[in-house]
């Protein structure tokens, strides 16, 4: 990589990871405390929905946000052509 | 013996040989075995390891019974999303960055990034945080023997001993990494089969996370007609700001332990690391997302069990655990007080621990499967106890021994020393297995504060900002560290015990420190001289993965100027 293509790598890099860890903050933070009195007056199967980011939904989004990250920084190896071949 | 003692005994002793064998497989001869494993160990395998170092006999024997009965529900989200949130933070932060750098401890980066002197604040902070730690873990596997074998403490603590001794000295980080992923193995189904059977029997839905909605209204009623808060209501236990400074304070802290951090140097490349947190969260969310439910419908059981009961009623699992002392009067007396009266949940104090222990008998599950729950305690504590041994024995022989004191030492004596620095530590956390000082259950909770304090800021930057420089990260480390720490010992009841101030909590408090640790860090940094050129070109090459010279270069053992 050249140092262009290194600034365009990390850039893209960056960028993924601010908004991954948006989403992470809002769901946690947000859902799970800051808002979580307007979301318990929505039930959904059973559960107060505020309640329900704090105790299980904020973990599930946590395990989909790694998920996401590692997709798209496979690919974005690819694309610049440092990705490595074990997983 | 009892039939409970017997199964228990049966599964302890399979469990323990498989560990046994494993490491016996698994045995190595050099230095980069014996502190990362070679860095050849498959995500998956790596994944469950981090799990099984993370989760530790708290998270498996107290965690559902914190949420559910210290915390009433909602509060004990603190725990449920700090302890999982920190994960992201070090996916994306911390984790592909440690593994592009390469070596093997967390000071060997503050080290080589920093300073020889910022090197020795992180091998103190590291030692310190993980002999808190470690001494829980063995004072678990007493536990654990006591309550379910009837032997002393003493000889639980003894044989948990032997037995990480012989993995841990043996195989080294390759080893452990091996037998915790057994160990991984037989804590979540010891924990899932109980839980998958609670809430088949309480709820009509086998699936732990979906029976959990089924039931709640009818535990807030029940809650409301005993005069306690509703189980799902907000803030009714811990304000909204100090639910965020906790939660932050564990979350910054898990993203800054160094016997989590260290799991990413084992993986085999940069994708595999990403790859191995991957794994990690996911085998985490098993248990976490499991245990807030296993909390309500346990919780809605006991409470239906004790409405209205009398001694002469009770179900047998009330009468064992209040024959040990887990279960009293509301005053702290032995249930025997409550003499011939009827009496309801409120009336009696119930331990944490007992949700776990005793949900295979609460679900109405045979003899068998409580013994598997008690193996998977076993397997929670030993698994966490050897992940933080190793901690404290790389960062003696490698950080001290062979940095300081001497770098010309041969392979072989680096390993002896290891080896060595490893049963010292060993015999140190029996001790205070044994002999716990009166402080650790409550420095325990707050080694996360610590650790976000000191560790979090100084790797971040470290990674991401080229200007941060040596004084600036020991300024900041060491104000983060100060304040954290003298803030704690002022609110703490056994030592100052004062309110603090603007209400924070002393499990609180880290979130704080590491906000002054950043704003020092930077501060001091735009104040001194930037980096060398050199280290500068590092930071940057450890961006990218793919072998690059410098790195490799460094890898290899050439000193770069700071």
């Amino acid at each position: 990589m050249d140092d262009t293509q290194r600034r365009a790598y990390w850039r893209k890099n960056l960028r993924l990871m601010a908004v991954l860890l948006a989403v992470w903050a809002l769901v946690s933070f947000g859902a799970g405390i800051l808002f979580v009195e307007p979301l318990n007056e929505i039930v959904v199967g059973g559960f107060p929905l505020g309640f329900w980011f704090s105790q299980q939904g904020s973990i599930l989004t946590f395990v989909a946000l790694i998920a996401i990250y590692v997709w798209r920084m496979d690919r974005l190896d690819r694309e610049f052509g440092v990705a490595e071949d074990e997983g | 013996m009892s039939q409970i003692q017997l199964w228990t005994l049966i599964f302890a002793i399979i469990t323990f040989g498989i560990y046994i064998y494993i490491a016996y497989a698994s045995r190595v001869s050099d230095t980069a075995g014996f502190y990362v494993a070679g860095g050849g160990i498959p995500a998956p395998a790596n994944g469950a390891a981090i799990a099984a170092d993370w989760m530790s006999a708290a998270s498996f024997i107290s965690l559902a019974g914190i949420v559910g009965l210290a915390y009433n529900g909602y509060a004990g989200g603190v725990f449920l999303m700090g302890w999982t949130g920190g994960y992201v933070l070090l996916a994306l932060l911390l984790a592909p960055y440690l593994r592009k750098f390469g070596k093997f401890t967390l000071p060997d980066f503050v080290g080589d990034r920093y300073s020889e002197t910022t090197r020795l604040v992180a091998v103190l902070a590291a030692i310190v945080v993980s002999f808190v730690y470690v001494a829980g873990q063995m004072a678990g596997v007493g536990l654990v023997f006591t309550r379910f074998l009837g032997v002393s403490t003493e000889i639980g603590v003894i044989i948990g001993m032997a037995i990480v001794f012989f993995y841990a000295v043996l195989g080294g980080m390759k080893g452990i990494t091996w037998t915790q992923v057994a160990q991984y193995s037989v804590l979540i189904v010891a924990y899932l089969i109980p839980a998958v059977a609670v809430s088949s029997r309480v709820t009509g839905i086998p699936l732990p996370q979906i029976g959990f909605g089924a039931i709640l209204e009818e535990l807030n009623g029940l809650q409301a007609d005993l005069g306690l808060a509703e189980y799902s209501g907000a803030f009714t236990q811990i304000s909204m700001p100090n639910m965020v400074l906790i939660t932050a304070a564990l979350m910054f802290g898990t993203a800054g332990l160094p016997h989590v951090i260290v799991r990413f140097y084992t993986a085999k490349s940069v994708r595999a690391a990403r790859y191995s947190a991957l794994w990690a969260i996911f085998f985490i969310a098993l248990l976490y997302t499991t245990a807030p439910s296993v909390a309500s419908f346990t919780k809605l059981q006991i409470m239906k069990d004790l409405d209205g009961a009398t001694l002469a009623t009770v179900p047998d699992w009330f009468n064992q655990w209040a024959d040990v002392g887990l279960i009293t009067t509301a005053a702290g007396g032995p249930v025997a007080d409550l003499g011939t009266s009827t009496f309801s949940y409120t009336d009696v104090m119930i331990n944490n621990d007992i949700i776990v222990l005793a949900s295979p008998e609460i679900g109405g599950l045979p003899a068998p499967i409580v013994g598997l729950v008690a193996a998977g305690a076993l397997a929670a504590a030993l698994s966490t106890a050897s992940g933080l041994l190793l901690v404290i024995s790389s960062a003696v022989a490698n950080d001290v021994y062979y940095k300081k004191i001497n770098p010309a030492a041969t392979e072989q004596r680096q390993l002896m020393v290891g080896r060595i620095a490893m049963a010292c530590a060993i015999i140190v956390a029996g001790y205070f297995g044994v002999n716990p000082p009166g402080f650790v259950a409550q420095v325990v909770a707050l080694a996360f504060g610590l650790a976000a304090a000191s560790f979090f800021p100084t790797l971040v930057l470290g990674i991401f900002w080229k200007r941060a420089t040596a004084t600036g990260a020991a300024a900041g480390m060491i104000s983060g560290l100060v304040i954290t720490f003298a803030y704690m010992v002022w609110t703490i009841p056994i030592y100052g015990g004062s309110e603090g101030l603007f209400g924070i909590p002393a499990t609180g408090i880290g979130t704080i420190g590491m906000l002054i640790n950043f704003a020092v860090t930077i501060v001091v940094s735009k104040m001194t001289p930037p980096p060398s050129e050199e280290m500068q070109e590092l930071v940057e090459e450890i961006r990218y993965p793919g072998r690059t010279d410098l790195v490799k270069r460094h890898a290899g053992g050439e000193a770069i100027g700071h």
